[in-house]
């Protein structure tokens, strides 16, 4: 396999990795939406209700610059990074 | 006073003018000490912010083609992440998002989970593919990937759809807001508002957008924080609303449980004026089931990835890896207005309903609240209005109607604020329209120009030339905009929803599988962007008109119709025709490599 086809597929993996989690926090957890808000949440908010105004948000911004990280080192592993930093 | 170029002096730039913004409220607060009218400080607050974007604007002016398509590629992650979330954050957000929460609660709250969410798959689908392709213009992409000028052209079709239908929202809601601030009628402050907007957009193209939006978030997110943390602690209910309103909300939930969502008869209801509404759905419960949240927060997302006007802010970035981060940044941004407005709904209702506060109606007497100052404003501004149903001359839940804006631009005032708040909360609403509508026009004018002017009729055109068609292009959409936007034909947030559904009907599946998939060809794009789009809107249509739909997709949702239909028919026919041209397989996987020149640059 070449060079940039490793690339690709570690690119891939990483894809499916980052959909995976944002399945479950944008799609998944709202399935069960009902029985969660039984629940008390972080801050004493009921659960579900936490997730759809801060929770689900905040991963989101979490997941979005771990992606961009991991994607960094998979580019630099296989020498495309960019040079200069901003 | 400074050194070096523009671009390294940018912090300390908008450090400045957000010094000189907040020393502005300081005078304004200082103003409405020695007596200056709640009408003076109103018309400042626009008139000021206005003309400080105008300035930009004109400071921005450029003649260069890559400076007025992608600011020249040279913003900063950061700074291109506050101007997305300018650009994202429109009128609606800023304006109704509250109001949804505080009259729908959770059916209502997927729409914060959808359009959050939708960055993840900008992130990681999109955004970072399209900006090393080096495209001006999302149907360049298209145009580009899959050859031919009728798949170009069909990008150009979609992309205006969905935006048009977005931006006569926002020069509406321009409109609305200067007609309230100067004073002035709704026909007149809706072209008062689109001058607002061209003047930023009109010399300096993107790069003018760009740094008027950076000014423009500033505004809008100081205009939504600063009241829901004041509002906070003057009630007592927690320094930092965010963390500590728990309390609150289960208050509410108990006042629910107490008052009970008594239904008004339909006799009753006709004599609530037209867009009030009552307290009728749980505030913290789930309230919708799991499907109906789910398809909205879905169609929300895929709208959110496929809308051209927030991907070519992407182009902007100096690189690739400057692309992905900055989709963080841009969600940062907006996460900060988000998980507020669902604090400003807590405090407004619990402030509205609790009998224990002082600034609680329910369970006074009719004549009492009738008599109260705020009440009487906003009853005359049609955003406010209590009727004793039963009879029993007391108010009851279901007596008080509000309006959606009401949550954002009355709390302040109910709270017991000065009025300087609501002249920073009208520039603000003003500031989120504005940058929206800016980025909106920009997208449809830009694909006109350079997409069906530059690349198919006249490909010899010289950079003066295009620049001109440009900003003609411009104004006159602008203009179109303004025109159906004085008509005042549907409500704000439903034509934003509506965008969504266009956008992810016709370009999502072409978008992303231009990518993704190697094998998509031209036909099939073709085939996806045009069949997306007509049975979306076709169901839409059949929806509007009496039709019953069909697996719980309402008209909020059409776009997962749409879209399904896109992917099936771009499949299938992608698979009957040939494959695409070995030329396009390889520049295929070269987008897939983040490092090297871009592929249009390259040609």
């Amino acid at each position: 396999m070449s060079k940039q086809e490793q690339h690709w597929e570690k690119s891939k993996g990483l894809l499916m990795m980052t959909l995976a989690i944002w399945f479950v926090f944008s799609i998944g957890i709202f399935l069960f939406g009902a029985e969660m808000n039984e629940v008390t949440g972080p801050f004493g908010y009921p659960l579900t209700y936490w997730f759809t105004c801060q929770g689900s948000l905040g991963i989101f911004v979490i997941l979005i610059f771990w992606f961009a990280n991991r994607q960094e080192k998979i580019d630099e592993e296989f020498g495309f990074s960019e040079r200069g930093d901003d | 006073m400074l050194k070096g170029n523009f671009i390294d002096n940018l912090p300390k730039v908008y450090g400045i003018y957000t010094g000189g913004f907040l020393g502005f409220i300081i005078i304004m607060s200082i103003g409405e000490q020695m007596g200056m009218s709640a009408k003076a400080i109103g018309i400042c607050f626009v008139a000021f912010t206005v003309a400080i974007y105008a300035i930009i604007g004109y400071l921005s002016r450029t003649a260069q083609a890559d400076a007025y398509y992608v600011a020249g590629r040279q913003v900063p992650t950061v700074f291109n992440g506050m101007a997305t979330a300018a650009d994202w954050m429109s009128g609606a957000s800023f304006v109704a998002m509250a109001g949804g929460i505080y009259f729908k609660g959770y059916g209502y709250m997927a729409l914060l989970v959808g359009w959050t969410g939708g960055y993840v798959l900008v992130a990681s689908l999109l955004a970072p593919y399209l900006r090393k392709f080096g495209c001006y213009t999302v149907p360049d992409f298209i145009g580009t990937r899959y050859g031919g000028n009728l798949s170009r052209f069909m990008a150009v079709v979609v992309l205006t759809v969905a935006s048009f239908t977005y931006v006569t929202a926002q020069i509406n809601a321009t409109g609305t807001i200067a007609s309230v601030a100067l004073d002035i009628p709704f026909q007149y402050a809706v072209y008062v508002g689109l001058i607002s907007i061209l003047l930023c957009s009109m010399l300096g193209g993107m790069r003018g957008v760009t740094w008027t939006q950076v000014a423009q978030y500033i505004v809008l997110i100081i205009a939504y924080l600063l009241p829901v943390f004041w509002i906070s602690n003057k009630m007592g209910a927690g320094f930092f609303p965010h963390f500590m309103l728990a309390d609150e909300v289960s208050r509410i939930a108990e006042l629910e449980a107490q008052f009970g969502f008594v239904k008004n008869s339909a006799e009753n209801l006709k004599e609530v004026p037209k867009g009030l509404a009552g307290i009728t759905k749980a505030h913290s419960a789930v309230n919708a089931t799991p499907w109906a949240f789910i398809s909205l927060a879905l169609a929300m997302m895929m709208g959110t990835a496929s809308l051209p006007h927030v991907m070519m802010r992407y182009f902007t970035t100096p690189s690739v890896k400057a692309a992905r981060k900055s989709v963080g940044w841009s969600l940062f941004f907006i996460f900060l207005l988000y998980s507020s407005a669902p604090m400003l709904a807590t405090l407004s209702k619990l402030s509205l309903i609790d009998p224990s506060l002082p600034t609680g109606i329910i369970g006074k007497s009719i004549s009492e609240v009738q008599a109260i100052d705020w009440y009487q404003n906003w009853n005359q501004a049609n955003l406010m209005f209590v009727s004793d149903f039963n009879g029993n001359g007391t108010l009851e839940l279901n007596e008080f109607f509000m309006g959606g804006k009401a949550v954002v631009l009355a709390t302040p005032e109910i709270a017991g604020l000065p009025y300087v708040i609501s002249g920073l909360v009208a520039a603000g609403g003003m500031a989120a329209a504005m940058s929206t509508a800016d980025g909106l026009i920009l997208a449809i004018a830009n694909a006109i120009s350079h997409d069906v002017y530059y690349k198919i009729i006249d490909p010899k055109a010289e950079t003066a030339k295009r620049l001109v068609v440009a900003r003609v292009l411009l104004v006159v959409i602008g203009f179109a905009g303004a025109t159906i936007a004085a008509l005042e034909i549907q409500g704000i947030l439903g034509s934003v929803i509506w965008a969504f559904d266009f956008a992810m009907s016709g370009l999502f599946f072409p978008l992303v599988l231009g990518v993704w998939w190697k094998r998509a060809n031209k036909e099939g794009a073709i085939a996806g962007m045009a069949l997306g789009l007509i049975s979306g809107a076709g169901y839409l249509v059949w929806v509007r008109t009496g039709g019953s739909g069909f697996l719980g997709i309402t008209q909020l949702t059409f776009g997962i119709f749409g879209s399904a239909v896109s992917l099936v028919s771009m499949v299938v026919v992608s698979l009957i025709t040939s494959e695409p041209s070995a030329a396009t397989q390889r520049m295929v996987d070269e987008v897939r490599i983040p490092s090297g020149r871009s592929i249009i640059g390259k040609q």
